[in-house]
């Protein structure tokens, strides 16, 4: 029987070390599941059926999988990334839910390298041992903690569990819902998580309330690796507020190499839905050598008028990411954001950005993007802003910046403006520059090092985008940020 | 390959139709132009497909155009006053004109061929020898359909070709179509060949009648020595039923500096793809570009400059008024490679929408390899301000005499950078003419 724990890498893991077990798809333990590898009608059906789910949900995942496997159906290629291609026939789409007995016992059972890496970025001893696979029994602290907060939030009336869970328990919200935002046909990475999508979040915040607590993945402590597909549901109703926090700042390294997630966000009139994500999954070792291709669909609906939809990611992490956290504009005066760190070292790639639907009267819409290119890291800001002739009065500002750390990296802009009425107004602007050599010097001559002068600039040139993060996460973020540069300058 | 041709049999008639070249030069160009076109098409697939992505090139895929092989521009009876009424003209520039995309030596004026001190400001056919070997090196068949095929039918057009260090003054190349045999396909093809440390201002214009359905494939290369200036200016003054393709390659060389002001107010589908590339150190670079749009227009910009050398400066700056139902497309890139350190690179795109039925979409981008860069983009769009307005109102102007200041201001900004005085003088009266109603009920409160 093999054994495959969510591993923690650090960026100096070689590749040799890495390649043994690196393989496109899951590593699951077939001789128990005897699961075949690749995607039909019948392997749709099997994942529906172990997951005991309703007629509905598996007829719309075959629907998706019929328009999936259509011949003319492709992956996009306009985004500025390059990769061999994918062989779908050769992935896993299913997997038995890890057994906590593979896991390392205790924290001594870790690779030391692993646990300096957490300290590094500050992570608590209890956060450690849970990051680093031990079997959850043994983090005893982390148990109580999550009962507590899962007894808070029900007395709110706000249901917080697994997709799985939800599609059981709520399936007249998840009918409802699902697939209201990124429909199953949206594009050919949705179309395949909507056929297979293993399990992920479901959040419903009542009309009027505020979340009590900011949800957080970390509190569903068995469903911690939900797999390549996830799908996220989070539905906002009239005037609640909900704040997400998703991923965490430790290196982790996904048990599979394709990762193509749906999240949906639902805002209902007056309803406000903030949405944070750290994302430091395995970018590769410094070759260019394996890592994770992050394929995600994020997409929000400002469904009622006043409502928020704000999207603040920091993402360090990925071999690829192909990515554009976007908000549908539909209810009159609603409001989206953006803000966004990027980050790319060594041969990570990043295509990243959003999309500003704006289709109800006087929205608003801010897009703040900060990118960070270094080694030979190449970064594109791809963002589309769209004025329906509906959206009277709509306002739109972008900001995108770019550093570049080191002469062998790329930083590129590539703003799409569609304007379709005349009362819109609409600003974009954007630079790129390098870290200023002036700054450096009046650093260095007060005695900072020429390194930590350069994490100071760093720090400062993204200072706008952590303040949108709640608190704790914007120390660890740019704590993060600190690591993933180390040894890039100086 | 063969797919190609069936998708374009009438291209393929029109080609074989040719009558046999006698010129090496020539027949060599036109081989590879079509051997280039069968490979490529029209641009049509829109998938995918980023630098026609809110261009649809279908409407002139899909119509049969005649190309006249044997028509003389004196049968067509042109005076030199039909040409001054429509075009830019002044007693004391060089003057080319091609009529439906042949060279109209009646209308012309100060040419010749390899003149004293080695200048050629000639028809293509004539001019050879000066200007072969840069034909269809800067603007690639291979690169493009559209090029492919004025490759592949290059018949005539203007060489101008200037030795190191001189002076070719003002050249101003007409390329007018009349309505005859409709709808009519031309070629014209402008080469430009400025040597180490020469100058040359050169105007293009293209020009023709409303009410006509035809196609202009224009290509025009221009390559700019060291140390050599060039000032180009490009009005697209087509008629309201017109196709426009033109696509424009501009290579400079170290030190050099290369001015282009191009104009678009003319085409039903019009579209102007402009490439620069610095492949010197030290080169200069500017692009501005005022289009305006009325009607069901659809004018599209594609401007790519590409620093393939350090110490570069660029400068690109757009600027559109929008009217009617019509659409105006910005495609602008900047690319700086990996070895052009040092580069200052600036893009703007402003659009001014005055009908609540036009549309922009504006997609300026930067893509950048090199790390000691500095560059910068922004674009905006929205309508005339209304706080602006109002001031103005205050102060005793109506509504209409202040939406006309404002909108002259708008367009003052790149019509102010041309630098021949007569050429800024002729556009600012031109646009005058014809600035735009702002319906501004839109400034206040939206659309009703």
């Amino acid at each position: 029987m093999t054994t495959q724990t969510q591993r923690v890498i650090s960026r100096d893991t070689t590749s040799e070390e890495l390649n043994s077990d690196y393989k496109w798809g899951f590593t699951i333990d077939i001789e128990e599941e005897a699961f075949p590898k690749g995607l039909s009608e019948d392997v749709v059906r099997l994942i529906s059926a172990k997951k005991n789910e309703p007629e509905w949900m598996l007829e719309w995942r075959l629907k998706a999988y019929r328009f999936w496997s259509r011949q003319t159906y492709t992956e996009p290629t306009w985004a500025n990334v390059e990769f061999p291609p994918i062989d779908y026939q050769d992935i896993h789409y299913y997997a038995a839910p890890k057994s906590a007995d593979d896991g390392p016992k205790s924290l001594d059972e870790v690779d030391p390298e692993v646990l300096e890496a957490f300290s590094k970025l500050g992570i608590p001893l209890e956060e450690q041992a849970r990051l680093a696979g031990v079997a959850v029994d043994a983090v005893l602290d982390s148990v109580s903690v999550a009962t507590t907060y899962q007894e808070q939030l029900e007395k709110a009336g706000v249901i917080f569990c697994s997709m799985s869970e939800a599609i059981q328990n709520h399936p007249d919200l998840v009918q409802k819902y699902l697939g209201s935002v990124v429909p199953y046909a949206d594009n050919f990475y949705a179309t395949l998580n909507s056929a297979v999508f293993s399990d992920g979040s479901f959040a419903y915040i009542p009309p009027g309330v505020r979340c009590p607590i900011e949800l957080m993945t970390y509190f569903r402590i068995n469903q911690a690796d939900s797999g390549q597909f996830e799908r996220t549901l989070i539905v906002a109703d009239e005037g609640s507020y909900v704040s997400y926090l998703e991923g965490c700042t430790a290196p982790m390294r996904k048990s599979t190499q394709l990762h193509a997630a749906v999240v949906e966000l639902v805002a209902m009139e007056g309803a406000e839905i903030k949405y944070s994500t750290l994302q430091n999954w395995y970018p590769g070792d410094k070759d260019g050598q394996g890592g994770v291709y992050n394929f995600v669909t994020k997409r929000g609906k400002c469904a009622g008028a006043d409502s928020k939809i704000s999207w603040t990611q920091v993402e360090t992490g990925s071999a690829i990411t192909w990515k554009y956290p976007s908000v549908i504009l539909q209810g009159d005066n609603s409001v989206g954001e953006f803000y966004s760190v990027a980050l790319v070292n060594n041969w990570q790639q990043a295509d990243t950005g959003t999309k500003m639907i704006h289709v109800g009267k006087n929205t608003r819409s801010t897009i703040v993007a900060k990118g960070i290119s270094a080694g030979q890291g190449q970064q594109t800001y791809r963002g589309l802003v769209k004025i329906n002739p509906s959206a009277n009065g709509a306002k739109n500002f972008t900001q995108c910046d770019s550093l570049l750390v080191g002469d062998q990296c790329g930083a590129h802009t590539v703003p799409y403006i569609e304007v379709k009425n005349p009362t819109a107004q609409m600003e974009h602007e954007a630079t790129t520059s390098k870290v200023s050599d002036d700054q450096l010097f009046n650093l260095q001559q007060r005695g900072v090092g020429v390194e930590d002068a350069h994490f100071m600039i760093i720090n400062g040139f993204c200072r706008g985008i952590f303040q949108e993060l709640p608190f704790e996460f914007a120390m660890e973020a740019s704590q993060l940020l600190k690591v993933s540069l180390e040894g890039t300058v100086g | 390959m063969t797919q190609t041709i069936d998708t374009y049999p009438h291209y393929a008639a029109a080609y074989a139709a040719q009558a046999d070249e006698e010129l090496p030069t020539l027949r060599r160009l036109r081989t590879r132009g079509w051997d280039a076109f069968q490979n490529l098409g029209l641009p049509t697939a829109r998938r995918g497909n980023e630098p026609w992505k809110y261009t649809n090139a279908a409407p002139i895929a899909r119509e049969v155009f005649a190309f006249g092989h044997d028509l003389r521009a004196a049968d067509v009876g042109l005076t030199l006053a039909d040409l001054r009424a429509a075009a830019p003209w002044r007693d004391d520039w060089r003057t080319l004109v091609m009529v439906d995309g042949v060279f109209a030596p009646a209308l012309s004026d100060g040419i010749a061929a390899a003149q004293s001190g080695g200048l050629t400001i000639a028809p293509l056919p004539d001019a050879l020898d000066a200007g072969g070997a840069v034909l269809g090196s800067l603007a690639a068949p291979e690169d493009d359909g559209f090029t492919a095929l004025n490759t592949a039918f290059m018949r005539d057009g203007a060489v101008i070709s200037i030795p190191a260090g001189a002076d070719a003054g003002v050249v101003n190349v007409v390329y007018l179509t009349t309505g005859r045999e409709q709808p009519r396909v031309t070629y014209p093809r402008t080469l430009i060949d400025a040597a180490a440390n020469s100058r040359a201002t050169v105007i293009e214009t293209f020009v023709g009648p409303d009410d006509v359905r035809y196609l202009t494939n224009a290509v025009t290369e221009v390559k700019v020595g060291e140390g050599a200036s060039v000032e180009h200016y490009r009005l697209l003054t087509e008629g309201m039923d017109a196709y426009h393709v033109g696509v424009s390659r501009v290579l400079q060389h170290k030190d050099s500096a290369f001015s282009s002001v191009s104009i678009a107010r003319g085409a039903a589908l019009g579209r102007n793809d402009f490439g620069v590339k610095l492949a010197g150190t030290g080169a200069e670079c500017t692009l501005n570009g005022l289009y305006l749009t009325k009607g069901s227009q659809h004018i599209d910009n594609y401007i790519n400059i590409d620093h393939a050398e350090p110490y570069g400066t660029s400068r690109m700056f757009y600027k559109g008024i929008l009217d009617g139902r019509s659409r105006a497309v910005f495609g602008g890139n900047v690319t700086v490679r990996k070895d052009a350190q040092k580069t200052d690179a600036q893009q703007t795109d402003k659009n001014l929408l005055l009908s609540e039925y036009a549309e922009v979409d504006s997609k300026p981008s930067l893509l950048i390899y090199a790390d000691d860069v500095k560059c910068g983009h922004g674009a905006t769009a929205g309508h005339i301000d209304a706080d602006t307005v109002f001031y103005m109102r205050s102060r005793g102007l109506d509504l209409s005499t202040a939406s006309r200041i404002l909108i002259h201001a708008f367009a003052s900004e790149i019509i102010d950078t041309v630098a021949l005085e007569p050429l800024r003088e002729y556009l600012d009266e031109q646009f005058q003419s014809a600035i735009p109603d702002a319906n501004l009920s839109l400034s206040f409160g939206g659309r009703q």
